[in-house]
Parts: C-alpha cells; sequence; structure tokens
C-alpha cells in the first residue's frame, strides 16, 4: 500500500506501523463521573467495520508522526490522510 | 539417433549445439530450445511421473502452466525440484534428473499405487488415516511424508544471490504477445514510461508459435521490428525472462526477473533472481490465454499434450513429439496444429472432431463427430481409441496426439484482489470480470479477443485509454482475424480415469466421487480431491473439474463459480522473498561503543534485540559460565563492577511542559521532581497493566533524560509519542531517541566512587553529601569531555551511571578498566547484573510481562491519586484490586542444594498439585553467590501477607518438587543502606 503522508507525499506502507481505530484519540474526560465506563469502553471496544475505517498509523521509519488514515478494509483503497496531531485538535485535546 | 525428431525451422539457432543430459544420459539441442522441446526433438516423450499413482508422464504444454515435465534440474547445491522442463532454458553442460520414481523412470517401484488406484481414491488420507490416534505421530505420518512431495532437495546452502528492486512506471505491461506489443508501442510511442514484462526469454508470445502472417510478412518479422523499436525507446523497459506474479494494493506488482537461471550460473556478482516491486499507474493484462485439454479414458500417456503446444514445438522449437500424430479437438484452432504439422512433414493419422460439421482437409483424414475414447501405450502413447459418428470403433497409430478444448484466458492476476471473472456464453470460458485490480485494464486474449488482430486493436486501445491519450488509434498492421466459437466439450462420456489435475492425479471419477460424499462448494472439492492444488495452480485442470462438478449439481458454471486465484502466478522461490535478508544479515546487528573492547576481552555475548551485549567475561582457568558469572557478582558486591548499559533506550524531553507530559506518561509523580535528581518511573498501558520501567533524569528545568528497558526502546518512544500527539497534541513537549547518541556504564561497588573519583573532573563533587542517591548532574570528565553522570543503583550496591557522547565509550571503558586496577575492577555482563538485580529485588521484563499491574509488582501505592495518567484509571478496576492478587515476592529453596527454576509454580506445602490449587509462579531464578543457593521472584497470590510460608515448587514438564520459602524479594540489602553510602 502507498500512504500519502500530508507532509512527505506518497510513502511505502512499509515504513509505517499500524496500531489500530483512530478513536484511540478520543480518550475519555477522567474526571467525569463516568470515567470507569468510558475507560473501559475506550481500552476494550473497537469497531471492526468491513469498509470505510479511520486507522492510525505511525511513520517510524520516517518523521515519527501519527496519522489518521481513512482506509477501506475491503478495497484498502485510501480515501485521506491527517496528521493525527490535526485531528486531536479539531477533537478538542488542546490543553 | 541423434535428434530424430527434428523438425526444419524454427526459432533455434543450429549453429550452437548444446550438450545436456538427463537422468545421466547425454543428448544436444540447440541454443533457443527448452530442456522439453530438447528431449522431444532427440524422441524422448517420458519425463516424469505424477505424485500419486506415479505413471508415466510427458509434457503437457509448452509453458509454464505444465503439470506433468517437473525435473530436478542442476546438481550439488544448485540442484532445484520441481523445475518445469518446458520453461527451462537449455544451456551448455545442463543436468537434468526426473523425480518421483524409484529405481529409475522407466521402472518405478511405486507405480503399484496405480494398481490400487480403486482404494486411493478422493479423501484417501482422511479415509485411512484416522485411527488410532497414537498411529499418527509414529507410523501415519512418517510413511505419508515419505511418499509426499516430487522431487528432493540438495540439503545445502544456496550458493546464490538474490536481489529486491523497486521500480516505477506509468504503464506496466504484463505479456508481451500481439496485444502486449501493439500497448507498449501505443505507449512508448506517446513517451509514457513503460516496463513491458514477459515470463518467456522470447517476447512474441503466441506469435513465435504460429505461421500467421502479420502484413506481408511472417510475424515474427513484425515482432523483431516492434522489440527493436522498444528497445530503441528510453522511455521503455522491455523485461523479458520476468513474470509478474501478483497484483497487490494500490498499483504495486511483484515480479520475479531470472536474471541468471538460463546460464550453467550467474556471472561473478551478479544475482540469479530479482524479485521487483513495481509501482504502476496504470496496467495492461495482456496475459493470453491457456489451452484447455479435453477429458477421455487414460488420457494421460507421455505424447498426448495440448493442441498447441505440439504447434509450438513444432513451429518455435523445430520439434515434433512423434512423426506420426492425431489431433482431437471441439473447435478450429485443432486443425491449426493439423496444418502446421502436416506441412512440416508430420504425418497426420487423423483429425478427429467432435463436431459433426468440422472443416474437411485434402492432407489428412478428418473424422467429423467422432471422440477419442481411450489410449495405449505403457511408457508413451501408440495408440489412440477412436469411436466414430456411427458408434463404431478405429484405432488409431500414433506417438503424439494433440487436444484442443478450447481456449481460456488467462484472468488470474485479475482476480488477485477483489475481481471474481464472469462466465462468456460465446466462449465458454470465464473473462476478467467485477473489480479488477485498481488502474488495471485487460488486452488481447486475456480479455476473451482471441483474433490477432483482436489483440493488436485491443492492445492499443487499452494503452491509448490507459494514458488518456488523444487522437485516432495508430494504424494497425494486417492480420488474421478468424472469428472465435468455442463449445463446451469438457469430457467424453463414459470417462472415469480421466484425468484432470495430472500432477495430483484427480479424475473425473475423484469429482464425481466427491460430489457424492457431498462436497458441492468448489472450495471442498479442491481441498477434497486436491484438484488445482499442484504447482501448476490447475491452470491446465480446474475448468474442466468445475464443468463436472456444475453438470452434477445440475447448475451451470457460473452458478458454482471458481476458487480464489491468489498469488504468485507461477512458483516463486522462496530465496527471491528473502532477497538479501538471510543468516546475519535477516535483521541489522547493533554494537555498543566498546564493543569491540568487549571482544578483545573474550566476552560472551548475547543477541538483546538487535543488539550484541556482553552475558560474562571468562578469564583463564573459568570452564563453566557459573564461574565467571559468580566472580563477577561477588568482585563487584566487595570492590568495583562496570557494565556496558549502553543498550538502555534512552529518550530526550524537552519543553516546558515536559514534567506536566511524563506526569502523564508515569504513574508516578514527576511535577515536582528537582533538577539535578532522578526518579525510578513506572510506565502503565491505559489498561492498567505495567508498559515499561525506568529512570527519568532532571538536567534542567525543561529537560529530562528518560531510560527505557533495551528491549523496550523502539515500543516506548513510540507510545510517548501517540500521547503526545494523539492525546495532549499541545503541550510544549518534545522528544527524540538518543540511545544511540550516548555510550553509558555502571559503576557499582563499594568503591564506585572511588574509581570516578580518578576520571570525574575534579571541581565535581562526587561525596554522599555533594551527589547523592538518586542525584544527576551533567559533568565533565578527563579534562573537559562532556558526560552525564547519574547516581542510581540497580545491582543494590552505591552505584553510579555514567554517559559519555558515544564516540567516547570505548575510551572510557578502557579507561575505567585502566583506573580502576587498583581496586581490582571488573567488567561485568548480562548475568551478572541479572544475579544482582534478583538478589535486589528489581522487577525486570521476566515480571513486567504483560499480565501485571502496579499491585501486583509491589508498587500499587506508586500510581498516583492526585493526577490523571495513562492507566490510572483502569488500575482502580475492582479485578486488578481483589484481595487474593499475585504479589511479587522473593523464593529461596528449604534445602540450600535445591533448585529454583523460572516457570515453575507454587503450590501449598499441603493438598493437591494441579491448576486448581495454584498459588502463584516463578518469574526469574539465579544462583545468587551473596546467598550461596538459588533463589528466585515470583508472584504469589496475597504473597505480601504471606513471608515466611513454606511452599512447593513445582514443575510437572521437569519433575520440579522442591520446598520453598515464601521471603521478601530485596534478599541484599533490604533497607538500602548500600546505595545511599
Amino acid at each position: 500500500m502507498i500512504i500519502n503522508h500530508p507532509l512527505l507525499g506518497p510513502r511505502d506502507s512499509a515504513e509505517f506501523v499500524y496500531l489500530g481505530d483512530a478513536n484511540l484519540i478520543e480518550r475519555p474526560d477522567p474526571e467525569a463521573e463516568t470515567a470507569a465506563r468510558e475507560f473501559y469502553e475506550y481500552a476494550y471496544l473497537r469497531d471492526n467495520p468491513a469498509g470505510e475505517h479511520r486507522e492510525l498509523w505511525f511513520h517510524e521509519a520516517g518523521d515519527r508522526s501519527w496519522l489518521v488514515v481513512t482506509r477501506n478494509t475491503l478495497t484498502h483503497e485510501i480515501s485521506d490522510v491527517q496528521m493525527a496531531r490535526d485531528v486531536a485538535r479539531s477533537k478538542g485535546r488542546s490543553k | 539417433m541423434n535428434q530424430i525428431n527434428r523438425l526444419k525451422g524454427g526459432q533455434i539457432d543450429r549453429t550452437q549445439t548444446l550438450n545436456f543430459t538427463f537422468d545421466g544420459k547425454t543428448y544436444q539441442g540447440h541454443s533457443g530450445d527448452t530442456l522439453a522441446s530438447a528431449l522431444l526433438a532427440n524422441g524422448v516423450r517420458l519425463m516424469g511421473r505424477s505424485f500419486k499413482y506415479h505413471r508415466p508422464r510427458g509434457p503437457l504444454t509448452a509453458g509454464s502452466e505444465e503439470p506433468n515435465a517437473m525435473v530436478e534440474l542442476r546438481t550439488g547445491a544448485r540442484q532445484e525440484p520441481n523445475t518445469r522442463a518446458t520453461t527451462a532454458e537449455l544451456f551448455e553442460g545442463l543436468s537434468a534428473q526426473s523425480q518421483n520414481r524409484w529405481p529409475s523412470l522407466k521402472f518405478d517401484a511405486m507405480a503399484i499405487n496405480d494398481r490400487f488406484s480403486n482404494f486411493l481414491t478422493a479423501g484417501f488420507y482422511y479415509k485411512t488415516f484416522m485411527w488410532p490416534a497414537a498411529f499418527w505421530e509414529k507410523i501415519y505420518e512418517p510413511i505419508i511424508r515419505k511418499a509426499a512431495g516430487l522431487g528432493s532437495l540438495s540439503m545445502q546452502a544456496d550458493p546464490d544471490a538474490y536481489d529486491k528492486g523497486f521500480r516505477h512506471c506509468d504503464l506496466l505491461i504484463i505479456g508481451a504477445g500481439p496485444s502486449g506489443l501493439m500497448a507498449a508501442l501505443t505507449a512508448g510511442r506517446a513517451g509514457a514510461e513503460v516496463i513491458l514484462a514477459d515470463e518467456d526469454f522470447a517476447m512474441g508470445g503466441r506469435l513465435n508459435s504460429e505461421t500467421f502472417a502479420i502484413d506481408d510478412a511472417s510475424a515474427d518479422v513484425w515482432v523483431q521490428a516492434s522489440i527493436a523499436e522498444l528497445a530503441a525507446l528510453p522511455n521503455v523497459r522491455l523485461m523479458p525472462r520476468t513474470t509478474v506474479i501478483g497484483a497487490f494494493d494500490h498499483g504495486i506488482y511483484g515480479a520475479l526477473e531470472r536474471v541468471s537461471d538460463h546460464l550453467a550460473e550467474p556471472a561473478p556478482g551478479k544475482p540469479r533472481q530479482i524479485l521487483w516491486r513495481i509501482y504502476a499507474a496504470k496496467t495492461i493484462l495482456a496475459a493470453g490465454a491457456t489451452e484447455r485439454p479435453i477429458a477421455f479414458e487414460n488420457n494421460d500417456r507421455p505424447g498426448i499434450m495440448l493442441a498447441s503446444a505440439i504447434r509450438s514445438y513444432a513451429n518455435r522449437w523445430a520439434a515434433t513429439p512423434a512423426q506420426r500424430v492425431a489431433i482431437f479437438t471441439n473447435n478450429d484452432d485443432g486443425h491449426r496444429t493439423a496444418a502446421d504439422l502436416h506441412a512440416a512433414g508430420v504425418k497426420i493419422a487423423a483429425v478427429v472432431d467432435t463436431r459433426t460439421d468440422a472443416p474437411r482437409s485434402h492432407g489428412y483424414e478428418v473424422l467429423q463427430g467422432a471422440q477419442v475414447i481411450d489410449s495405449k501405450g505403457r511408457l508413451g502413447l501408440t495408440f489412440a481409441g477412436v469411436k466414430l459418428a456411427d458408434g463404431s470403433m478405429r484405432t488409431l497409430e500414433c506417438g503424439a496426439l494433440g487436444v484442443s478444448g478450447g481456449w481460456n484466458p488467462n484472468v488470474h492476476m485479475t482476480c488477485h484482489q477483489r475481481g471474481r471473472p464472469t462466465w462468456d456464453d460465446s466462449l465458454a470460458a470465464f473473462v476478467p470480470g467485477g473489480a479488477l485490480p485498481p488502474g488495471m485494464t485487460v488486452a488481447g486474449a486475456a480479455s476473451g479477443n482471441l483474433s490477432t488482430h483482436g489483440a493488436l486493436q485491443t492492445g492499443a486501445q487499452a494503452a491509448k485509454a490507459a494514458l488518456g491519450l488523444k487522437g485516432r488509434l495508430p494504424k494497425l498492421p494486417s492480420a488474421e482475424d478468424a472469428p472465435v466459437s468455442q463449445t463446451p466439450f469438457w469430457y467424453v462420456e463414459g470417462c472415469s480415469r480421466a484425468w484432470l489435475d495430472q500432477q495430483n492425479d484427480v479424475t473425473v471419477k475423484d469429482v464425481k466421487l466427491s460430489h457424492q460424499e457431498g462436497f458441492r462448494s468448489v472450495e471442498h472439492l479442491k481441498r477434497y480431491t486436491t484438484l488445482g492444488m499442484a504447482t501448476d495452480q490447475g491452470k491446465t485442470s480446474n475448468m474442466g473439474g468445475l464443468a463436472i462438478m456444475a453438470e452434477l449439481a445440475g447448475k451451470s458454471i457460473p452458478e458454482v463459480g471458481t476458487t480464489i486465484f491468489r498469488p504468485p502466478y507461477t512458483p516463486t522461490a522462496i530465496g527471491a522473498m528473502a532477497g538479501r535478508i538471510k543468516g546475519m544479515d535477516f535483521h541489522p546487528t547493533r554494537l555498543t561503543p566498546s564493543h569491540y573492547w568487549a571482544k578483545e576481552r573474550g566476552a560472551v555475548f548475547v543477541e538483546v534485540g538487535n543488539w550484541l551485549r556482553a552475558q560474562w567475561f571468562p578469564i583463564a582457568g573459568e570452564t563453566h559460565w557459573r564461574q565467571s558469572v559468580d566472580r563477577e557478582v561477588a568482585a563487584t558486591r566487595a570492590s568495583v563492577g562496570v557494565c556496558d548499559c549502553t543498550t538502555l533506550g534512552k529518550i530526550d524531553v524537552q519543553g516546558t511542559d515536559a514534567a506536566q507530559f511524563l506526569n502523564k506518561i508515569y504513574c508516578n509523580g514527576f511535577a515536582k521532581l528537582a533538577v539535578g535528581k532522578v526518579r525510578y518511573g513506572l510506565m502503565l498501558r491505559e489498561d492498567g497493566i505495567a508498559m515499561d520501567d525506568g529512570t527519568a533524569a532532571r538536567l534542567e528545568d525543561d529537560h529530562f533524560v528518560v531510560t527505557t528497558t533495551t528491549a523496550n526502546a523502539a515500543k516506548v518512544y513510540q507510545h510517548m509519542e501517540f500521547v503526545r500527539q494523539c492525546l495532549f497534541p499541545d503541550m510544549d513537549v518534545q522528544l527524540i531517541s538518543t540511545t544511540e547518541a550516548w555510550a553509558q556504564y555502571a559503576v557499582a561497588g563499594p568503591n564506585s566512587r572511588a574509581l570516578l573519583q580518578k576520571i570525574v573532573d575534579p571541581e565535581f563533587d562526587l561525596s554522599n553529601e555533594g551527589f547523592p542517591f538518586m542525584a544527576c548532574a551533567n559533568i565533565n570528565v578527563s579534562g573537559g569531555l562532556r558526560a552525564r553522570l547519574f547516581r542510581i543503583s540497580f545491582s543494590g550496591e552505591m552505584a553510579f551511571e555514567i554517559a559519555v557522547p558515544a564516540r567516547y565509550g570505548d575510551a572510557l571503558m578502557r579507561k575505567l578498566m585502566t583506573e580502576g586496577e587498583e581496586f581490582n575492577v571488573v567488567p561485568y555482563g548480562t548475568e551478572a547484573l541479572g544475579v544482582m538485580r534478583i538478589e535486589k529485588g528489581h522487577a525486570a521484563g521476566n515480571e513486567l510481562n504483560g499480565t501485571t499491574s502496579a499491585l501486583n509488582l509491589g508498587m500499587g501505592r506508586m500510581v498516583s491519586k492526585a493526577k490523571d495518567s495513562i492507566g490510572s484509571k483502569l488500575s482502580e478496576r475492582e479485578g486488578l484490586n481483589e484481595t487474593d492478587a499475585l504479589n511479587l515476592v522473593g523464593i529461596k529453596p528449604l534445602d540450600a542444594g535445591d533448585k529454583v527454576t523460572a516457570g515453575g509454580h507454587l503450590m501449598n506445602a499441603d493438598g493437591p498439585v494441579d491448576a486448581k490449587h495454584d498459588q502463584g509462579y516463578v518469574t526469574s531464578a539465579a544462583f545468587s553467590p551473596s546467598l550461596g543457593s538459588m533463589i528466585g521472584l515470583g508472584f504469589v497470590k496475597n504473597g505480601s501477607d504471606r513471608v515466611g510460608e513454606k511452599m512447593r515448587l513445582v514443575s510437572p514438564v521437569t519433575d520440579l518438587n522442591v520446598d520453598v520459602e515464601i521471603v521478601s524479594a530485596h534478599f541484599v540489602d533490604p533497607e538500602g543502606g548500600r546505595q545511599r553510602a
């Protein structure tokens, strides 16, 4: 596969390490009253869709960016690649 | 008797005669021959034995789809089994042996299997070798293994090199037949970067085997002119002898180039094969078509071949399998073979055509509406039995029979992603369909356009469309455009032992049996009968099997569907997959800066991750590793020892939020750590399980140096970047791995300070007051060389870790040894390091094993409740906080002579020994020179409250059963007085 890195352009997927569901960015608020439940779901429950999936890839043999890659798990078509940091900011994770 | 079946003409170079041997006998062929064509020219039809019944076999085909003519090529270390004689290029001195026969190809003792074929039907193994279960390992498996497999390995290391390479192009064209060549001409003339790959050594595809004209000359003239034009274009790369083996994601193709297989051995410095990874924006599959046989009784005798293969041998290689040949066909293509052979002077016994309206010929007899129903000839065809249209029988004397059941487009590569072929009624064949790999189009016979004109036209069209070229199609050369119509005719009625898959011996009868026994899905049929599971992957046999299955099930062939086509297209050597990555080059070896010093000292090394670390340093007179390790431990605890700890992961953490960041990473607090201090840190996973541990040293307010374990360095760095980028994207913190930048040494023992004082520049105070336990500082050594000093201890002794820029590591180690002579300094390795940490009760990788929490490790109270950190929330889970949770404890044998072994389980002093009564397990064990017995660390249920309790340490695997006592994990200096001295 080829991942179109937002900063570095198209790179072979062999340069990357796969982590999984990009929902890992949305770490629950530990102060929330329901935090125990939310952390359990965050740590253990993942969707495993046959189709479009947003997932985290780490450019380990490159610039060490974490990327959010939108990939179709059936066709391997990659429709979107973003810096995970930008995604995290858009999810309100700035301090 | 030299080359008795050699004809005139062909594309062989008669000026070059090549000597070769087959089963020890010497023959001659010519440059341009394959092993199969040269053997046929020499009158040899018998080339192998089948897998199961050991039936005599000759070549069925003239290409890579060959199921029968498999040989062991070459001798010695270069011997390769299962080489197709039909694709092996002849070279001077070639040596080939037949396989799967004993004692000889003509007399094979295992041919007895053929007599027992009634028992050896589909599913024989499944039905026979079922019980008793105990027979499997000792009796059944060895028998099956001995009988299984074609060919043999040399059992020697492969002397040849294999390479991997990467290529990029606008257009990859797979196959250099008429459509591939025309596509390449169209794209190449337009200036596109083109790669044209073909598995054959001669480009031209089917045109090399035909007598057609293109324009006003023979096809060969057009082929050579086209290749010359393409070769002259700088933007076109021709790759003959290159098989595209698979279509992978995003336009990436695997291609195997056989660089040296046509030579006796590779030229100096050249690889045998190269596995290319081709990145193609667009691809045209022009892989042609494969002729399919018709099944009839005993259709597997040497001499019975595909009609097109006989035509190829005659036209391209000027060889015929016999001087008298019959043809069995259901379509016009079979007549082409008859006409070409007749023109070449070969006697045509008759053309047997299933159609009642088959075309007549002036040159030879055509039997309309007839069928070949049986054959004779033990080691080669002698007679074909024909049932005529009126039902009467006739026997044809012939040494070869060309069979043509029509052509199947080579759709394989279109299905390597999600494509499934669709059925074309007019061709009675599958054609490319469904979702092709992105960027791929199909041209020529592979797309179902079986005429030469159709191939040229679709090739040009495909190239134009793929590149988005404007304007009209280039002028196409004129070529035959005979209408092609194929009607299905898969097998002769009433046949039973009629072969579909010749290599794996799957007959029509087997397919019927599997249907009868309830295997109704094609995938089940394949696995039960092994149809299509041989080295040829059923290229000539799958369709026949499908058709029979469809008929039995009362379904149409498209309803039954095909099995899934998977890469590689043809068998590919594992060596090519590995490339240069073998032996010591399988992964990189990382050496610390003082590695060569350690080697000089005679260190014994161990691989940790990719690092080589010194395990121990034997000295004269030591014959057992334990002597070295015990001495190193004793000397360190008595005076001073030095250990290379460069391999520990080192991560530089800088920024105004660095302390805040470490507060998230570690479960314990770091915000209040003073500058100049080090703290132990435990890192949890988000699920509350320990991930790694290490130290964080605060060198400046906004600058920490974090260490990780050697094994987890990369993983921890990745995790920290995840937390930084994905969870807290706006913290002001930067990370960089500095593992390789600093050489670091632990200097441990009561004289460690005295030794370091001789090296550290005098302005730095190393006294206990000036530089107490857990202090850190930037210092200078040896008169101004910058260094870092940490007062941390893994051994439990007074200890320091000193780091210098990596290039000074070797010099520092040598200096520590020289300056330490007066203290009898010893270098110690990972074994002594391990012994001392077990004596001290420090957890390491064995304890941080992915199942243990902070509580288990005796560090439950370290998990700060005052702040949020990764894993803190789920550490509070009920399941991780049960009253009988495992706790880290020490284990000591009651009898000092007894063994303690890691992996052993702890049971109560009395009661049953079983999993239900398991109390815990030992994670680390070592002989402790300090205590004079073996000791262990381990986890015991509610262990903190069970110190002093007697238990049994058992291991059913090693018959261990030892009485032990649960003690504190801190065997040596539990109060920690030494490290604070």
